[in-house]
């Protein structure tokens, strides 16, 4: 399988302090990876590394081979920030209809999206009218458009009723299936067990990096939640 | 840069703004309604006030109300993600900022083609020379409010700060146009202020339009203005980056 993102001696310094230490790791494409970790460990400053918005980022981070952020990148990659960053006095359709036309996706993308994220019947309405749940839809639905290679999404799944995450899930499977590189952070160690592969994240570093079952017979644990304790101890030791 | 992008922009700001009735309204009416106040304060004044300081507010209206709008509809852009977002799909940074100052334009036109044909025709506002020229100077003075606000939208965090630009930026370019003292009677160090701040060069261009049919002056303010104008988008721009901490 190729590698969608390479990354090695990853530092990131914001303010004057460093907040991601020397990371090294890849995110294969067909893979659906997990990036777990509490909130503050670094999570959303690495994703916005390899989009290649961060700024004071050293180290080696290559996104199809170029630098990240490359100019040459910014089509082929679906952002999704953790808040909606969606046009509020703007219809479903409408935010779409403009992220496409920045994108020079398809018009017809608009319509696909809407369906993936399950926003038909919302989608002649204004996003300030729609519940925050889907409000985030509409904003993962704009990083769907254009089909992207690498969708780097952060925090996704918060706050969506069981059901609606279950569906996501199957959403972003179905993506790495279709062979894009799929990457999506979570705070919740029980979305886990979704993933192929899992970057486990705290205070700024990698604490494991391996399939759930391998992580979990690593640190001989039942569960990620667990297995993450009994890493984070071990580190400490 | 690309055309298609920048339309894209401009067509979702008009977009925005249409769904936004109260704020349509505003933008067209407002200038008309405070002009149509000033003549009414000077109705009963035997000299010519009205015909002296309508023209300068002509020029200052488009450019107050542009300046707030743009700085407070950029920095909502920037605290909402979305600016983020865009920044990390292919658009260029010229295509937003033209794409703003193309909306905002578009709007301004509308304002000012409103306020003159109000002024000109209902309110007896006396012009020499061409009237169609004066809505020129209208829209060119909005869009350099639009660039103004842009630029300063770079440097305020919350829309307060934003708010707070207008006594900054604004309110010294009002007192030094030439509205309450001809320029060539305020004291030496402030008329070489006022000779660099660019809504100088607006009030003289709508005056000349009024006292003269000779468009030469007009067109030497009009460029001057664009240079500021221009600049303005391209410091805005430097301003705009796509890595941020």
């Amino acid at each position: 399988m190729n590698n969608v993102v390479e990354v090695s001696g990853l530092r990131v310094v914001r303010g004057k302090r460093e907040v991601l230490h020397d990371l090294d790791f890849s995110i294969r494409a067909g893979e659906l990876t997990g990036l777990l970790g509490p909130s503050g460990c670094g999570k959303t400053t690495l994703m916005r590394a390899l989009v290649g918005v961060q700024a004071k980022v050293t180290g080696s981070l290559t996104v199809h081979g170029e630098p990240a952020g490359s100019a040459s990148l910014r089509s082929r990659i679906g952002y999704v920030t953790q808040a909606s960053s969606v046009y509020d006095d703007l219809t479903v359709t409408e935010n779409l209809r403009f992220f496409a036309k920045v994108l020079g996706a398809p018009a017809s993308s608009v319509t696909s999206a809407i369906e993936t994220v399950d926003l038909a019947s919302h989608a002649d309405q204004v996003v300030r009218d729609l519940s925050g749940g889907q409000r985030s839809r509409v904003s993962l639905a704009a990083a769907l458009l254009g089909s992207p290679s690498l969708l780097v999404l952060d925090e996704p799944t918060v706050g969506l009723d069981p059901v609606l995450r279950e569906q996501l899930w199957g959403t972003f499977r179905t993506l790495a299936e279709a062979g894009a590189g799929v990457i999506v952070s979570s705070h919740v160690m029980d979305e886990a067990d979704r993933c192929d592969r899992l970057l486990l994240m705290r205070e700024g570093a990698i604490l494991a990096d391996g399939s759930p079952s391998e992580i979990k017979q690593k640190a001989n644990a039942e569960d990620i939640e667990h297995a993450f304790l009994t890493l984070v101890k071990e580190a400490a030791r | 840069m690309s055309l298609r992008r920048t339309l894209a922009v401009a067509g979702r700001v008009l977009a925005q703004v249409r769904r936004d009735h109260r704020t349509l309204v505003m933008l067209v009416v407002l200038p008309t309604l405070l002009m149509s106040l000033l003549w009414w304060m000077y109705e009963d004044s035997p000299a010519p006030i009205f015909d002296r300081i309508g023209p300068a507010l002509l020029a200052i209206f488009p450019f107050i109300v542009m300046f707030l709008v743009t700085s407070v509809t950029t920095l909502r852009e920037r605290s909402s993600g979305t600016l983020e977002r865009l920044l990390a799909m292919p658009l260029g940074k010229g295509d937003f900022l033209l794409g703003y100052a193309l909306a905002f334009g578009l709007l301004a036109a509308v304002q000012s083609g409103v306020a003159v044909a109000v002024s000109v025709g209902l309110l007896g506002l006396e012009i020499t020379g061409s009237v169609g020229l004066l809505v020129v100077v209208a829209i060119v003075d909005a869009v350099l409010g639009t660039a103004l606000g842009l630029l300063v939208s770079a440097f305020a965090a919350t829309e307060f700060q934003a708010v707070q630009f207008m006594p900054a930026i604004v309110v010294p370019q009002i007192l030094l146009c030439g509205l309450l003292v001809p320029r060539d009677s305020l004291p030496g160090v402030l008329e070489a202020i006022s000779d660099v701040l660019p809504l100088s060069y607006a009030v003289d261009a709508m005056t000349h339009l009024v006292t003269t049919t000779d468009t030469g002056e007009v067109w030497t303010d009009l460029a001057v203005v664009a240079g500021f104008v221009v600049a303005g988008l391209a410091l805005g721009s430097a301003t705009l980056r796509r890595r941020t901490p």
